[in-house]
């Protein structure tokens, strides 16, 4: 193969923007990509990923300057790279009502593969994504990792030139992120096959030989993983919170000193911080607020999140500063003289003669942050419903807020606040119609009505004015939350708050949450990033229906081994193999 | 791009759109028994003839002659007389609805008659214009046959007295069923259905689930994909067809003057019309509720309405003439008309047949020019 598999040069992009004017979604970007490796696009939501992998697939014009794909102007010809590329879209459309099969031998037949080449390849890809017991299964009965892992298939039946993955692990769970990811090594190492992904996950571009960082349609710096986390050497610490302090309230603290903190994120007891390159020693001692301070490795993350500050000034992501009220120390989990606010005992769901959720219990203190995590379809979903009175439990006992679920349901409702997974607000209805609604539905009128809709608005810093449904991916998860906080309820339920979500996004997601745990509001949340466990008080993970441990971050850690480190996902991925195996010996 | 690649593909989308039809129940119902619903419904349910009409018969002389002359009324089937005493109970039951018409034998009857010029007065109820007209009608035909008797018993005298006696022949629907009139046009709506309410949603909802992303960076060209999507529901079409014809033979003995090949070639153009109009509307709302409103206001409902259905097109205003002129319905309507009750009208074959035929070409071109590979 000769020269690059992809060359763009000045490309350009606009969209209309909603509300007039238009949107550069792609400014003057160049960009080269070799054959034979894996390459990542990473960036922040917006930034133009999609954009770009949508031009390469020949799927967008381009509005401006020359993109040639595999030798080809793709402009002029988009079908002869169409006959070559595979391209798998955030959301793959796999055809529900279709079988396993059935849309394998679609896609094989679209790309003509012979018959004689299907047998080996359908076995290897069943073989690689563990589906083989499930070709008869619909596609829409698969659990969303499968649906993944399925797209995933469906868009290798053929070996392409070419292979590009928008976003392929979002919404997945940390195994299935590493069997998806396994698969693509397997296939760059053995075939020698071209990638392009687009992620959100540091950890994934890590893997990758050329990671590009996109900013507002332009790549900020390409390179190396290495050569990127050069730029952040001798600037990355680790900091150790003096007792009974939780490292998110310090993470917290040290996020609202921008000038000389780039980014803080809690992690295995302490808080990782990146320091600005030119800090004024006397005020990073001040936001550090005595707390003892060691240097630790760097990491692409750190990478990533110091160029898109020094390219956004931090002005763009960080929320207005925590309320001042807030007290600096969460209420300690361990007081023995205070009561649960929410406690179960042997909960279970089944659905005919399926156990969703088998024997669970739990308690969950006023002022925690509670996170439960686990596989895709390990319980998770339904034992929430449960919590929050969406859906009965076939046994067992729940308390919420001091209210028997069972029988007083709607006077427990009152008092919690739900954000659902999907957004669930009204797309065409602006974001003051949206929060005057639902603060209607909760009961409020009137003044009442007025001051916490203005509260929320000051407190998410939205513009009461913009279409809901045409917020970015960041606001949007914004007015949820502040629709489900409208009525102050003493505890809020988050069904997978981040997902598809920017590292950016994320953190001012969780300074929110941080702020309102310190407020009292005890937070019940499920995620993906194992990383985001870090800022649990207590954490849960689930499978197939059962607890498998309950614990602090550090007694979860301690658990899984202490050969893990610690890095959560490790731990995670420890934890349910080993209950698995377990699982699988007793049959 | 070789025919063998062409043949391949078509073949793999046309499998994977039945499975997807065949799995949705919904689609089935639609496509299969509602076509049954509509032609039970419209051939027993929807009827313009009159049968039973109540009129009240008020008898102001009760002569032989005046009884004589009312009796025709008992002898229709359409016609059902109440005997009343006078105008005024007529008019109570007129107002409340409870009869049609008045049918008034006054005084001097026998006088009048003898005079040659005798009058029975008939009063409507003009409420439901289309009921009272075909009232008159059977009213005017069940007292001529006693009128014309008697004329002919006092022999000769009737060229004298200068009456004209009608002989009444209605062509093409010799026995006036309103079920011979709709039947045929029950085709052109079950046809038009299918279009307007399965492919209609057919590419929007790929545009929804985000199935078409996929499928766009493929070797596949739009006409694969619009010619897969009309295949099974081509079929599906064709069994509606048939039930129709089965019906229109077997159930309402509607006849079928022109010959079955040529009913069944231009239903099948029209199907496909109505398919790819369907598509089209799908591929550019990109939704499937807009979509299927879409449909049901470009397509569905001006087929019921302004083809020429139940109203005779050439008594609306030029304007509505002139739309219903654009609709392919409304060309299929009056040719599937002819072909039932007169027969096969050359002319008008070729005329209406080369319509549909441009517009087949033109909505498929435009449904693969909207599903040009692109996100643009």
């Amino acid at each position: 193969m000769t020269g690059a598999t992809v060359v763009a040069e000045g490309l350009q992009r606009s969209f209309e923007a909603p509300g007039g004017g238009s949107l550069r979604a792609i400014d003057t970007l160049s960009l080269t990509v070799r054959p034979g490796e894996l390459t990542a696009l990473v960036g922040p939501d917006g930034a133009g990923k999609t954009t770009l992998l949508r031009m390469i697939a020949g799927l967008l014009t381009p509005g401006g300057g020359r993109l040639e794909v595999l030798g080809t102007d793709v402009t002029r010809d988009p079908q002869r790279v169409q006959d070559r590329i595979s391209y798998m879209p955030q959301r793959f459309g796999l055809y529900e009502d279709l079988s396993v099969q059935e849309n394998l031998d679609l896609y094989a037949d679209l790309h003509r593969v012979p018959q004689d080449e299907r047998g080996p390849r359908f076995t290897r890809l069943l073989k690689m994504t563990d589906m083989a017991r499930f070709t008869a299964r619909p596609a829409g009965k698969l659990s969303g990792g499968m649906k993944q892992k399925l797209g995933l298939a469906c868009t290798l039946v053929r070996a392409p030139e070419l292979l590009l993955l928008d976003e392929p692990s979002v919404g997945v769970d940390p195994l299935s992120r590493r069997d998806l990811w396994a698969i693509v090594q397997q296939l760059v190492e053995d075939d020698g096959l071209s990638v392009i992904v687009s992620t959100a996950y540091m950890d994934e571009a890590a893997r990758c030989a050329q990671v590009h960082v996109m900013n507002h349609g332009r790549i900020l710096a390409s390179g190396t993983p290495k050569a990127l986390c050069a730029r952040v050497q001798g600037l990355t610490f680790a900091a150790v919170p003096p007792a009974g302090v939780h490292p998110r309230v310090l993470q917290a603290r040290m996020l609202a000193a921008p000038e000389v903190i780039v980014d803080a994120t809690p992690h295995g007891g302490a808080v990782h911080y990146v320091r600005q390159p030119q800090a004024d020693a006397a005020r990073l001692a001040e936001a550090l607020d005595g707390a003892a301070s060691a240097p630790r490795g760097e990491g692409l993350e750190d990478a990533f999140m110091l160029l898109l500050r020094q390219h956004d000034n931090g002005t763009h992501h960080a929320l207005p500063e925590p309320d001042e009220r807030t007290p600096a120390s969460a209420v300690a989990p361990d007081n023995p003289n205070v009561s649960p606010i929410i406690s179960v005992r042997n909960l279970v769901r089944r659905f005919g003669d399926f156990t969703a959720v088998a024997s669970t219990s739990f308690e969950v203190l006023p002022g925690e942050i509670f996170g439960l995590l686990g596989p895709n379809g390990a319980g998770k979903t339904t034992t929430f419903r449960m919590l929050c009175g969406l859906l009965p439990a076939t046994e067992g006992q729940l308390e919420v807020a001091g209210r028997d679920l069972r029988t007083a349901r709607a006077r427990a409702r009152a008092r919690i606040g739900y954000v659902a997974q999907k957004f669930s607000l009204y797309g065409n209805l602006s974001v003051r119609e949206n929060l005057e609604f639902f603060g209607g539905a909760y009961g409020l009128r009137g003044r009442a009505l007025r001051t916490q809709v203005r509260a929320a608005l000051e407190r998410f810093d939205l513009d009461p004015t913009a279409r809901s449904g045409e917020l970015p991916a960041g606001y949007k998860q914004r007015l949820a939350m502040a629709t489900g906080l409208l009525h102050a309820p003493q505890i809020l339920f988050l069904d997978e708050p981040t997902s598809g979500i920017d590292p950016l996004a994320r953190r001012a997601f969780w300074r929110t949450i941080t702020g309102l745990a310190g407020a009292g509001v005890t937070i019940i949340v499920t995620t993906h990033f194992m990383e985001e466990a870090e800022y649990c008080d207590r954490i849960a993970i689930q499978d197939a229906g059962e607890m498998l441990v309950i614990g602090t971050p550090q007694q979860v850690r301690d658990k899984a081994g202490a050969d893990r480190g610690t890095d959560m996902n490790a731990a995670f991925i420890g934890i349910v193999e080993q209950a698995r195996a377990t699982r699988e010996a007793a049959v | 791009m070789s025919a063998v690649g062409f043949i391949t593909r078509l073949r793999a989308l046309t499998r994977k759109e039945s499975r997807q039809l065949l799995r949705d129940r919904s689609n089935l119902l639609v496509g299969l028994l509602l076509p049954v619903v509509l032609i039970l419904l419209f051939g027993y349910g929807l009827s313009f003839d009159v049968k039973d009409a109540r009129i009240a018969v008020v008898m102001q002389n009760n002569s032989q002659a005046a009884r004589e002359a009312a009796m025709g009324l008992t002898g229709s089937s359409y016609l059902s007389p109440v005997w009343m005493h006078d105008m005024r109970e007529a008019e109570a039951a007129m107002i409340a609805g409870d009869i049609d018409a008045t049918l008034r034998v006054p005084h001097d009857f026998l006088r009048q008659l003898a005079l040659g010029e005798a009058h029975v007065q008939l009063i409507l109820n003009g409420v439901d214009s289309t009921t009272a007209s075909a009232i008159e009608g059977y009213v005017n035909g069940a007292l001529a046959v006693p009128f014309a008797k008697r004329l002919q018993r006092m022999g000769g005298k009737s060229a004298e007295s200068g009456s004209v006696v009608i002989v009444q022949r209605s062509w093409f629907n010799e026995p006036g069923e309103s079920t011979w009139f709709l039947v045929p046009g029950l085709v052109v709506l079950i046809l038009t259905l299918i279009g307007a309410f399965l492919t209609s949603l057919l590419v929007a909802r790929e545009w929804e689930r985000g199935t078409l992303e996929a499928i766009f960076v493929t070797p596949v060209r739009p006409l694969e994909l619009v010619l897969a999507k009309l295949a099974p529901y081509m079929v599906i079409g064709a069994i509606d067809l048939g039930m129709c014809l089965l019906a229109a033979r077997w159930l309402f003995e509607v006849p079928m003057r022109g010959s079955l090949p040529i009913i069944i070639a231009v239903s099948l153009l029209y199907l496909l019309v109505s398919l790819s109009l369907g598509l089209l509307i799908s591929a550019l709302a990109r939704n499937q509720f807009a979509a299927s409103q879409i449909a049901l206001l470009v397509s569905f409902m001006p087929a019921l309405m302004l083809s020429g259905f139940v109203f005779d097109l050439r008594n609306v205003p030029v304007v509505i003439r002139a739309i219903s002129q654009l609709l392919p319905a409304t060309h299929f309507m009056g040719l599937i008309k002819t072909l039932f009750m007169a027969g096969d009208y050359w002319p008008d074959i070729l005329r209406s047949s080369a319509i549909l035929s441009i517009y087949a070409a033109v909505l498929i071109t435009f449904t693969c020019r909207a599903l040009r590979k692109t996100m643009d």
